[in-house]
């Protein structure tokens, strides 16, 4: 019987976090305005989210390049057909590991930190202490930070892509040398730039929004102990990255399914 | 002030980055500077029987090398063909007119593509002009079946 009472609370109380997480994402929509009037709100945060991250994205990014570069060689050459190296850490990137890696790695790297930002925010009463002064904290402080992460993560997965290809290209052509032509000329012809760089992108962007949603409302919805931060952030980085591979099985299943 | 200024100059150089990786993505890595303008194109047709794995943006070479690209390719209700339209580009306008079309794959596994054999006519193929002699795609189950056939009959 006990067991029927848990899954009921649990059951009930997930749906009442997800209602809580919606009401949150419209509460803080009419932030735009105080952005608009106050731009240096955002640049501060795209400081924090994105700038902090290039380093970390930049170096991840040349070296997945690099192991891609090395993995599909040893398959492709048993084929004859290291010339097709170009479109295969091309397509891979461009389509799913910048999007995805990036995400993965902007959870831990952002998303727990504006969750812990947020959650000692609300530990320490700041937030209520700008209620106090008719502030909206919501307006003023949450979607500033989530607007910088939807901002911010189209540009960390293109850079991520694009130096992934470099790093390919310097382990392909440069260490296996595989010939330079076809490597270029290959990748050209097999990828398109509405269906495979612009559906990365749309990736990209759809990941930095939930990714950036789930760690503002984690850290808004903590409980306010040392103890409740730490639970926040930790469930940040599960759901996000839970939520990002379930969604990328998704959309890739809209985008790419008729091709 | 000057913290917030530099934070401005590595916002900025930020976006920068980014935007300079998405124009990367867009000339170097995929064919977006490979779409032909179709201002500085022609348009041809040519029927074929069977036009097997052809399929739009698919090459249209001369002696191996692209001059053009399949634009579209339509069924002939009434005499159940494959019609291909080809754009090509305007700078290769000297294809005579009694150019032979073939539809043959790149290596093995390749990519289908439309190679033209020009002929010896002197007058050249305009814009929306048929080309009459063609040959359709060689469909590796019918080359199969023949085989198969002539080593039983034998």
């Amino acid at each position: 019987m006990q067991i029927f009472q848990y899954l009921g609370a649990t059951t009930r109380s997930g749906f009442a976090k997800l209602g809580r997480a919606t009401f949150f994402l419209f509460h803080c929509l009419p932030g735009l305005i105080d952005v608009l009037q106050r731009p240096h709100l955002l640049i501060r945060q795209i400081y924090s989210v994105g700038v902090l991250s290039f380093l970390l994205i930049t170096i991840s990014g040349l070296f997945v390049g690099m192991v891609l570069a090395l993995q599909g060689y040893y398959t492709l050459s048993d084929f004859g057909a290291e010339a097709s190296l170009g479109i295969m850490i091309a397509a891979s990137l461009v389509r799913e590991l910048g999007p995805v890696v990036t995400a993965l790695l902007f959870a831990g790297r952002a998303g727990s930190a504006l969750s812990a930002e947020i959650g000692l925010m609300k530990t320490t009463e700041q937030l209520s202490g700008m209620e106090m002064m008719a502030v909206d904290p919501i307006r003023r402080v949450i979607f500033p930070r989530f607007l910088a992460g939807i901002f911010s993560m189209p540009l960390l997965a293109a850079l991520f892509s694009a130096i992934g290809i470099v790093g390919g290209y310097m382990v392909g052509v440069g260490m296996l040398g595989v010939d330079e032509g076809p490597f270029w000329s290959q990748m050209q012809a097999g990828i398109d730039f509405y269906d495979d760089v612009v559906n990365g992108f749309i990736k990209s962007l759809v990941f930095g929004f939930v990714v950036t949603w789930i760690a503002l409302f984690e850290g808004y919805d903590a409980m306010p102990t040392s103890e409740g931060i730490s639970r926040a952030t930790t469930r940040t980085v599960v759901n996000s990255a839970f939520s990002v591979l379930a969604l990328d099985f998704i959309l890739t299943a809209l985008m790419f399914g008729d091709t | 002030m000057s913290n917030t200024y530099t934070q401005d100059t590595l916002v900025g150089f930020f976006v920068a980055c980014g935007i300079a990786a998405l124009f990367y993505m867009a000339l170097q890595v995929s064919n977006l500077s490979s779409y032909l303008d179709t201002s500085d194109t022609y348009t041809i047709t040519a029927s074929f029987d069977n036009s097997g794995g052809l399929k739009v943006k698919s090459k249209v070479s001369v002696a191996g090398v692209t001059v053009g690209r399949v634009s579209a390719i339509k069924l002939d209700k009434n005499r159940y063909e494959s019609i291909v339209e080809m754009q090509i580009e305007k700078k290769f306008n000297t294809l005579p007119t009694d150019t032979t079309a073939s539809i043959f794959t790149a290596g093995l596994l390749g990519e289908q593509y439309v190679s033209l054999e020009p002929g010896g006519s002197d007058e050249y193929l305009q814009d929306g002009d048929a080309i009459d002699i063609t040959q359709s795609a060689i469909v590796l189950e019918q080359v199969i079946g023949q085989f198969l056939f002539k080593k039983a009959s034998e």
